[in-house]
């Protein structure tokens, strides 16, 4: 990283806010604008190369000598299906095209996850709160200890193992995120009776996915029913676990911050861009490498902009470092393998009590009425 | 029918029904059995109308008439009746009704629309220039009360303006199929006013169904002089001397808004408005004051109605008592869009104004300008 960094988000200034919060208005603004056909083609193109590849490898699961190769453009299928087009179409990012195809109120995704559970737990909870613990969700998965701010419990020395557990199941898990389980298991905040009549609409999503997946495609193989069974547990566990470590990348590498929940209280706009800035990291790679992971290798841009179509991230990545350089900003980027090297760093470090890393924004209370955070651990 | 084409329908069907079965839409789910078949076969879908344009003529320099061959799922109209017709125009879905301009009783079973481009029509402008022939679009099934008794009338007068002749032609070319067939003997009057004989949209089928059908009288009236027509000027009085029996006759109207109120007034003041069938085709344009919150908040689905407090939609569904779904309330996550059935929004972050039409929008970032209707 080549910019001076001077500043926090507390040493920032109501106008140093405010220009921030009007300079990227002012790209989300031209980007609407300039939304049109090149989007709409770019979206149906991928949706296309989706279906060719579920197609070709729900085919050539079913003939050995090409197995292999069927369980890779299944995996493919279903990370283009969850990353690229499910996430990106369900934030809105393509809801003016008035394709109710492709419009984030309809859309449903080949995941274990119903899309109503999803907006809420992600495109409301994670997006709006982004990193502030307590509030988002996606800090732990209420499973694991993702920062010092929250309060050690034996459990916790798990971490590890948990996380190579949620990586594995990670559709599962994120299909049963919203009825905060932990809740039930742990904190007894929540009732048994509770859980049961919300994990109904998700076992119907569940057992559609699994009677796809487990029973009627292996049924039509014949005497091949073993092999795209495997085929089909392979690809599923693919897809969870590259999903899980693109979004572990993007929010948990050890120099991203998190939040006190008083961070949140009467938060300007600008504010609220600074904290998605802060909150969030890139990995680098190729064009490849963006397509597979849904465009979330420009995470930062994600936050500050998640209605905009994702392949658009690249295009106004520059502009974005130029005005965190301007502002004494961090970028925070890497490659994929420092990111992901740095993340399990930090999960392994939380498993302990001591476990001081995680970043954590310990501020003062200052003029800009940001009460002072109090260490847990 | 022959061999080939039972072969080809049985085919269809056999297809259509494996298509629409229940294992077919586990397998596809969670997209379903369409989202699939369109990638290689654009028309086909299980439920939803879309044709493709076969053919495009233009027969005045502001107008373009299109042929459409409709899927299967289309299930035909009752003349006079019009359809939504979906374009996509850089990467907007628009839609815009239409009235079908061809006989019902036409063999190939293709619509054909006649659209004429006017100065502030986006759309219309767009399908005048750019529409090309291959092109997909979406159709809604027909739709309206403006239609042709299953009882044909034995006396019928067609009265038409401009772009409005559509839906009368219609019954016009239905009513000689049905007279060339002899089920139908009754009297035809087809009366149509246009600026001038260069801006009329089929003039010369007219002026050949008028020659081959003897119970087709054609009264032509042009507001520009020296046209050729058989009346001179707008609508009056004094045209419907060509017309003695008028009141006797099943009068349908379609035309622009000055000329139909003149026809309404006429048949009401003679007490023959139960006789006279009418269609709007042109709205009143929308005055926009975006000084002062003005107008009212209309809430379809819950039947509430408020009066536009300048806030929020979403803020204003609430002090309504609603509970519309919402999230972040900062135009993030999109939890809150809903149908907007019409009227015009502001949206709060750019300032910018929405269409009056129909469309989604996100609540929580939306004025309403002037009166908007919500479906929640």
């Amino acid at each position: 990283m080549t910019a001076i960094q001077k500043n926090t988000f507390s040493s920032l200034t109501p106008a140093q806010f405010a220009a921030i919060g009007t300079a990227f208005d002012a790209i989300r603004n031209r980007m609407r604008a300039d939304l049109g056909e090149r989007d709409a083609t770019y979206i149906r193109t991928m949706i296309k190369r989706q279906r060719q590849f579920e197609v070709a490898g729900r085919v050539m699961m079913m003939i050995p000598p090409v197995w292999p190769a069927g369980v890779a453009a299944l995996s493919v299928s279903k990370i283009l299906d969850n990353m690229e087009i499910g996430h990106n179409v369900m934030h809105g990012q393509y809801d003016w095209m008035g394709d109710p195809a492709l419009n984030s109120k309809n859309f449903e995704w080949d995941s274990a996850d119903t899309s109503r559970n999803w907006k809420i737990t992600h495109n409301y909870e994670h997006h709006t709160y982004t990193n502030v613990l307590n509030k988002d969700h996606d800090i732990g998965y209420g499973l694991l200890r993702m920062s010092t701010d929250q309060k050690w419990e034996p459990r916790f020395l798990a971490n590890l193992p948990l996380t190579v557990l949620l990586h594995s199941f990670f559709q599962h898990f994120v299909a049963v995120q919203n009825l905060k389980v932990e809740e039930v298991l742990i904190y007894k905040t929540k009732t048994g009776a509770q859980l049961k009549e919300e994990f109904k609409p998700v076992w119907k999503k569940m057992r559609k996915q699994l009677a796809k997946d487990y029973v009627l495609f292996p049924l039509l193989a014949g005497p091949m029913v073993p092999m795209v069974f495997a085929g089909n547990v392979l690809a599923n566990l693919a897809r969870n676990v590259w999903a899980c470590a693109v979004i572990f990348n993007g929010h948990f590498p050890e120099d991203v911050e998190q939040f006190p929940e008083s961070v949140i209280e009467n938060e300007t706009r600008g504010q609220w861009y600074v904290r998605q800035l802060l909150g969030s990291a890139n990995f680098s790679g190729g064009k490849l490498m963006h397509i597979m992971s849904g465009n979330l290798s420009f995470q930062i841009e994600h936050h500050l902009f998640p209605d905009l179509p994702a392949h658009r991230y690249a295009e106004i990545a520059p502009e974005v470092r130029a005005i965190c350089e301007k502002h004494g900003l961090p970028y925070k980027t890497g490659s994929f393998a420092s990111q992901t090297l740095s993340t399990w760093k930090r999960i392994a470090k939380l498993s302990l009590p001591s476990g001081k890393s995680g970043k954590v924004s310990a501020r003062k209370a200052n003029d800009q009425g940001l009460a002072p955070m109090a260490l847990a651990a | 029918m022959s061999a080939t084409a039972l072969r080809t329908s049985f085919i269809s069907q056999g297809l259509r029904r494996a298509l629409s079965s229940r294992i077919a839409a586990t397998l596809a789910y969670p997209h379903g059995v369409d989202r699939y078949v369109e990638s290689f076969a654009p028309t086909y879908s299980l439920s939803e109308v879309r044709a493709e344009v076969t053919a495009l003529r233009h027969q005045t320099d502001d107008s373009v008439t299109m042929t459409l061959r409709p899927n299967g799922n289309w299930q035909g109209f009752r003349a006079g009746q019009y359809l939504r017709l979906t374009v996509e125009i850089n990467g907007v879905r628009r839609s815009r009704c239409y009235s079908p301009a061809n006989s019902v009783h036409a063999a190939d079973g293709l619509i054909e629309l006649t659209v004429k481009a006017h100065a502030g029509g986006f759309v219309s402008k767009y399908l005048q220039q750019n529409l090309r022939v291959g092109t997909i679009v979406g159709l809604s099934q027909a739709e309206g009360a403006f239609a042709l008794p299953e009882m044909r009338p034995s006396r019928v007068l067609l009265i038409s303006g401009g772009s409005g002749i559509t839906p009368v032609m219609a019954m016009l070319r239905t009513l000689c199929d049905e007279g060339r067939y002899g089920s139908y003997r009754g009297q035809i009057t087809f009366l149509h006013y246009s600026n001038a004989a260069k801006d009329q949209i089929y003039a010369a089928e007219l002026t050949e169904i008028a020659a081959r059908y003897p119970n087709v009288q054609l009264l032509r009236g042009y507001v520009e002089t020296n046209q050729g027509g058989e009346l001179n000027g707008r609508f009056c009085r004094a045209h419907l001397n060509a017309v003695p029996d008028y009141a006797e006759a099943e009068t349908f109207l379609c035309g622009p808004p000055g000329m139909m109120k003149a026809v309404q007034k006429l048949w009401a003041d003679e007490g023959l408005a139960e006789r006279l069938h009418l269609e709007h085709f042109a709205a009143a344009p929308a005055v926009i004051d975006t000084a002062n919150a003005e107008g009212e908040v209309r809430f379809a689905r819950s039947e509430r109605l408020a009066r536009n407090s300048g806030g929020t939609l979403l803020d204003q569904a609430e002090a309504a008592g609603l509970k519309p779904e919402s999230g972040c309330r900062m135009g993030i996550c999109h939890a809150c869009t809903c149908r907007k059935t019409s009227g015009r929004v502001r949206d709060t972050r750019t300032g910018e104004i929405s269409d009056a039409g129909e469309g989604d929008i996100q609540i929580c970032i939306s004025v309403p300008v002037g009166t908007v209707t919500l479906d929640i």
